[in-house]
């Protein structure tokens, strides 16, 4: 399966009414990879996001999971299919529990390795503060239960929409280890991070989009700090 | 003195327990969909009917007695079920969105509807059933009280469907399904859920809900076609005097609301409503969330 390319959008546009938010995303993410994806505020990148997973209509043929084509399906088809979304500003759901929380992300669940006591491993604090209000927790451990919510549908791509957005720094790195753990389970992973300099060292590929297009991609080892500048801006620094 | 006081308070709990019947169904409607069925009234007073038809139809059963009715209310909640879960997914679905003016309108029309499709077929008069004069029957509690029959088998019933409903609400699949559509509907879906299929499935359980209160409401008293504008209005207040979202607020909503209205009527026959009304006001003032909200938002 390694190397195969799991996800792929091809000239995807996308519209909030009559705006058009997409004008022709092409992206391709290989089974096993990191993907990060890198822009400014309304380079597209939160509507991307929700196009692949349902949320935002596209044409069929633009978006092509595991070769089929899945682009307009409902969400819940989408889940069924093998991609979870971990969505911006997490989202719990705010009259439930850590575990009732966790709990939802089963509803639609493949089979797999990840269930509540695996998540418990990774993530202890949520066993200790699983009878929680999750709306009670802080903003870090709120993420770790958005992750683990998208983890518990056994997904084979797991989209994270801007992980470390209102989060300290201390944090985030603790988010960011878990990482290599959850890719071990042979999970491919798509990341919108605003911190263009842990998108680059977390990630295997790195795209930038710019006003709804691909301003940049290529391999995040390889690409420059003026290049990513250039696409990320429009103009060079 | 003092059993005026007490026979005053029992006769307003039990006349609460008809309110919270009334009500569960509204709440559980706001609550899941933050939809006001402004034909909640009309539709328990068709149930009413549906079950003064089939009391009608149902064979004389030797022995049945007061119990007819039961059975009729039996055979009456799948339908009210299908009812409720086709009105909701192909009707009122297409209404729910960031405005609820068009729920609203659209309720309001489907009241219309009902009470005029009931006058067309009943006529104005009002309507009962024969309940083998179960609902004139009363026991002697120690001291000297004397409980309606009728009335406390409806606030047993009323307290069994809040317990009931508090349990799936809290403790079940479909519950924490309800409260994940009632948070944030766009996450739910992303969850796998249908939301359309869950708003059925909750208007489905409030139309048990309401042919419920229906049937033992004309069980209890006469009937006529245009009785669901007050019936919506007691549900009403009992929601609000308890607090939205919290099943058991909705109780003690319907409590305070009865016992309110037993306390006008004993000072006069003609203060019972108002009364009512006048706490309903007080509670908007001084406390609009309700006595019990439900924390949703903490």
């Amino acid at each position: 399966m390694a190397g195969s390319t799991l996800l792929q959008t091809k000239g995807l546009t996308a519209f909030y009414g009559d705006a058009q938010a997409l004008f022709g995303i092409d992206f391709e993410v290989d089974a096993g990879e990191l993907v990060a994806i890198i822009g400014a505020n309304g380079a597209g990148k939160s509507t991307f996001m929700k196009a692949v997973t349902g949320l935002v209509k596209a044409a069929p043929g633009q978006i092509r999971f595991k070769g089929e084509a899945i682009g307009g399906a409902p969400p819940g088809e989408i889940v069924r299919r093998g991609i979870a979304l971990v969505p911006e500003g997490r989202r719990l759901f705010p009259s439930m529990n850590v575990e009732e929380n966790l709990q939802m992300g089963s509803f639609a669940a493949r089979p797999g390795p990840w269930n509540l006591q695996r998540l418990y491993k990774l993530f202890p604090i949520l066993a200790e503060k699983k009878a929680a209000p999750a709306t009670s927790l802080s903003g870090g451990q709120q993420q770790m239960v958005a992750i683990g919510r998208a983890l518990m549908s056994n997904p084979t791509l797991l989209l994270c929409d801007e992980l470390s957005l209102g989060l300290a720094p201390i944090v985030i790195k603790e988010i960011y280890n878990a990482m290599p753990s959850i890719c071990l389970e042979g999970m491919t992973v798509v990341i919108v991070e605003q911190d263009v300099a842990m998108a680059q060292q977390v990630s295997n590929r790195i795209y930038c989009f710019q006003e709804g297009q691909v301003s940049l991609q290529g391999r995040s080892s390889e690409v420059s700090r003026a290049q990513i500048s250039q696409a990320y801006f429009g103009t060079p620094s | 003195m003092i059993e005026t006081l007490v026979s005053t308070l029992a006769q307003g709990l039990l006349l609460g327990g008809l309110y919270c019947l009334f009500a569960l169904g509204l709440s559980l409607m706001f609550g899941v969909m933050r939809l006001t069925n402004t034909a909640h009234g009309d539709v328990i007073v068709l149930m009413s009917f549906v079950a003064f038809t089939g009391m009608s139809l149902a064979p004389a059963v030797a022995g049945a007695g007061g119990w007819m009715p039961f059975a009729v209310m039996v055979v009456m909640l799948p339908l009210a079920f299908g009812l409720g879960y086709a009105l909701q997914r192909y009707v009122l679905n297409k209404t729910l969105g960031r405005d609820p003016l068009p729920s609203l309108v659209v309720t309001f029309g489907l009241s219309i509807v009902i009470q005029n499709m009931l006058l067309e077929l009943y006529s104005a008069d009002p309507r009962s059933v024969d309940t083998d004069g179960l609902n004139t029957q009363s026991m002697i509690l120690p001291g000297g009280l004397a409980i309606g029959v009728l009335p406390l088998i409806i606030l047993v019933v009323a307290v069994s469907a809040t317990a009931l409903l508090q349990w799936l609400f809290n403790r079940t699949r479909l519950g924490r399904a309800f409260r994940a559509v009632s948070d944030d509907r766009e996450i739910a879906e992303l969850m796998g859920l249908n939301a359309n299929k869950v708003y059925a499935l909750a208007t489905a359980i409030a139309f048990v809900l309401i042919a419920v209160a229906g049937v033992l409401q004309v069980m209890r008293t006469t009937v006529s076609p245009s009785d669901g504008s007050i019936q919506l209005l007691f549900a009403f207040e009992a929601v609000i005097i308890g607090g939205m979202g919290s099943f058991w607020g909705t109780l003690a909503g319907a409590m305070l609301l009865g016992i309110v209205q037993q306390i006008g009527f004993r000072l006069d026959p003609g203060w019972g409503i108002w009364f009512g009304h006048i706490v309903f006001l007080l509670v908007l003032v001084v406390r609009p969330q309700g006595l019990f909200p439900k924390t949703r938002e903490s």
